[in-house]
């Protein structure tokens, strides 16, 4: 037992096997700064440790002194630091401390010691813990899926101790759980360019765009997937351009009378790159706003004074679009020729 | 023609006279159509300098337990704020330096409080607040600079402390330390920028490490870093500028990521980094000030994350630097990159 929550009701000083220590008090100085209010109980805890922690007594008592200390404060990376250097001298069972991590987990994810703790026992333990640090993320991604954290880990796992197999398979899920995770979304470019067995991102190419369009007709106020699309294509405009299935998504989308901005501004980005859009898609465009009419010639001014009304929060983006619309056409189709 | 300098003016005579009322009639555009006369008046300044100043007194303060290992940021955060809303001078700086210094470990490394291990993010915070006390040279620069720099690895990155952990953030607190005390050398400042940039995103943002998740901290800590290492070029400027424009949902509040609830936070990380690269234009500036303002407890001071939560030094000190990034009457001018008061860093580099 590494902790015990009846144990921490006793004082410390009553506890024999710390009769022989003399606890050592924090120092906060005459006029401190940001004076700190100490529970007794902890202010009692940290005296011992602060004891032990001179002492370099690695001891048993001190790697369950270190728990309570960790316990009550999970952010003192002194005491973690402390209990990782007892652990080895005492080459204590690592497997204790997932039972203290899961628990501190439970209560508060957000925290670095307890993420840079758990690497550390993971990595000790090699390979075969590569199955239960995905677990374990994946555990925490079901109240939190964002948890920036827990990605984190999740892919120094993957790159240290591999699990790839299912990763793709993975994404899928929490995008079917939710389509606007953009942790979701990272991971799916995480896992198509560094998966060491899916032969990166012009292998998937075709897939991933068909998956994407899916996901944005489904939603198509989604930034993430958006954004996604658009990163597919980050070194090869040629096909950015000539795919016919992104203009329709386009024509799709602002057709059906959804929220248009990132069509729109994703066809911006298609002619700056030298795409010519028909007749349907200009109808298209021009009909996002009818009363507006208007009759410039150039089709890209027409979507970005839309986008201004539209878009009225970043008005000044878009209208920074429109007055370097040419020369963004100039660099897109040099470009074109460089590829 | 209405000239902005001049009504900013005229308000901060107000601010001077301490609220007494000076009748000053102003066009009806002022009041509707930029809207910030309305909204100028509204910074409950001196309350949220008496609220930084009795943090102390607070004893039923359940937070405070959870702040010891990071006193010293709180100090840095609380420091700053006061030093913005030019109320340093009611600090005694004696007793706070001889407590920073007390906070130094024989390594060279800051811990965040006194016996406390050392860190690369209380190192930054001490150095920080030493600078804002005119006080860099009482630290041995040497001993401190070459701490910070035996935390360089090999691909360039850096560690937190000696135990390992590798974050874009330590690149950012290490980098930043260095210059303060014009020691960048000590690095290879190339291989710390070419990790910086190997944690770019498509969507032109920077994550932690390589292939994590673009968040507006993080893109601070990866700018501010390039910056002062003068590697802006290295940006997808007109890219990122549109991902951090995008952060800006209906209340006027900035967000860290996509689909996530805004945070007075953000006015700090993602402000400071649409200014660092050129950007901040994009997005609705009053909408902004409005949400940082609703966040405030104007009868107790301080600031919290969203309208209505409890406040804390934390988001006082982004609220604040937030305000003052957006030219906020009556606050002194903050830099982006090195997150102090811009008077403070003149007096480093120009001096």
């Amino acid at each position: 037992m590494d902790w015990d929550e009846e144990e921490m009701e006793v004082a410390v000083s009553q506890r024999p096997e710390w009769s022989d220590v003399t606890p050592v008090p924090q120092n906060d100085g005459p006029n401190p700064v940001v004076p700190i209010h100490y529970s007794q109980h902890f202010a009692e805890v940290m005296s011992y440790f602060r004891a032990v922690y001179l002492a370099d007594d690695r001891s048993t008592r001190s790697l369950h002194l270190t728990a309570e200390a960790i316990h009550l404060n999970p952010g003192n990376y002194t005491v973690w630091q402390f209990r990782r250097v007892i652990i080895e001298a005492l080459n204590a069972d690592l497997h204790e401390e997932f039972r203290l991590i899961e628990y501190l987990a439970s209560k508060n994810s957000k925290n670095y010691q307890l993420w840079h703790h758990r690497r550390w026992v993971a990595e000790k333990l090699g390979t075969e813990a590569a199955a239960r640090e995905l677990e374990f993320t994946k555990n925490i991604f079901l109240n939190d899926a964002k948890n920036y954290h827990a990605w984190s880990h999740r892919q120094w796992v993957l790159q240290n101790l591999g699990g790839w197999e299912d990763e793709l398979a993975y994404c899928n899920q929490l995008l079917e759980d939710d389509v606007f995770n953009n942790s979701a979304w990272n991971q799916r470019y995480f896992v198509i360019t560094r998966h060491p067995g899916l032969g990166g991102i012009e292998a998937t190419l075709d897939s991933e765009v068909s998956y994407t369009i899916k996901a944005i007709l489904h939603r198509p106020e989604n930034e993430s997937a958006w954004r996604f699309l658009r990163g597919l294509y980050k070194n090869n405009m040629q096909s950015f351009v000539t795919n016919p299935k992104i203009s329709t998504l386009c024509l799709n989308v602002l057709t059906s009378k959804v929220n248009p901005v990132f069509a729109l501004s994703l066809l911006l980005d298609l002619i700056s790159n030298g795409f010519e859009p028909n007749q349907d898609l200009k109808n298209a465009i021009k009909a996002v706003i009818p009363e507006s009419n208007s009759e410039d010639p150039d089709i890209s001014v027409t979507i970005c004074a839309i986008l201004e009304i539209i878009d009225q929060m970043r008005q000044n983006y878009w209208r920074w679009r429109k007055n370097n619309l040419h020369s963004q056409v100039a660099e897109g189709v040099a470009n074109l020729y460089i590829h | 023609m209405w000239d902005v300098n001049e009504l900013w003016m005229q308000f901060e005579i107000m601010i001077l006279n301490k609220g007494e009322s000076i009748l000053i009639t102003f066009p009806k555009q002022f009041l509707i159509g930029e809207s910030c006369l309305i909204i100028m008046g509204e910074l409950a300044a001196e309350q949220h300098a008496k609220y930084i100043l009795t943090i102390e007194k607070k004893k039923d303060d359940v937070e405070s337990v959870l702040m010891e290992h990071l006193r010293i940021n709180g100090a840095y955060w609380g420091l700053t704020t006061l030093d913005i809303l030019g109320k340093l001078s009611a600090v005694d700086q004696e007793t706070v330096i001889s407590w920073v210094m007390s906070c130094q470990h024989e390594s060279g490394g800051f811990g965040g409080n006194e016996g406390h291990d050392p860190h690369v993010l209380y190192t930054l915070s001490a150095i920080q607040i030493l600078a804002l006390f005119n006080k860099i040279e009482v630290l041995d620069i040497e001993k401190v600079s070459s701490y910070v720099a035996t935390l360089q690895n090999e691909d360039g990155s850096f560690s937190g402390d000696k135990w390992g952990e590798i974050d874009t953030r330590f690149s950012y607190v290490a980098l930043c330390s260095l210059a303060l005390l014009k020691k960048l050398y000590k690095i290879n400042v190339e291989k710390a920028v070419r990790y910086i940039v190997s944690c770019k995103n498509l969507d032109g943002g920077f994550g932690c490490t390589p292939g994590a998740e673009s968040h507006a901290g993080q893109i601070f800590c990866c700018i501010g870093a390039l910056a002062i290492t003068g590697c802006l070029h290295h940006v997808d400027k007109d890219l990122l500028g549109w991902w951090l424009c995008e952060r800006q949902v209906k209340s006027g509040g900035l967000n860290g990521r996509p689909e996530k609830l805004p945070d007075v936070c953000y006015s700090w990380w993602v402000l400071s980094s649409l200014i660092m690269i050129d950007r901040v234009h994009w997005i609705d500036k009053e909408k902004l000030v409005k949400f940082i303002l609703d966040c405030q407890d104007k009868e107790n001071g301080g600031i919290s994350d969203r309208p209505d939560d409890a406040v804390d030094v934390f988001h006082t000190y982004f609220g604040v630097a937030g305000l003052s990034l957006l030219e906020y009457p009556g606050l002194k001018a903050i830099d982006p990159a090195y997150a102090l008061p811009v008077d403070v860093i003149n007096r480093i580099f120009l001096n």
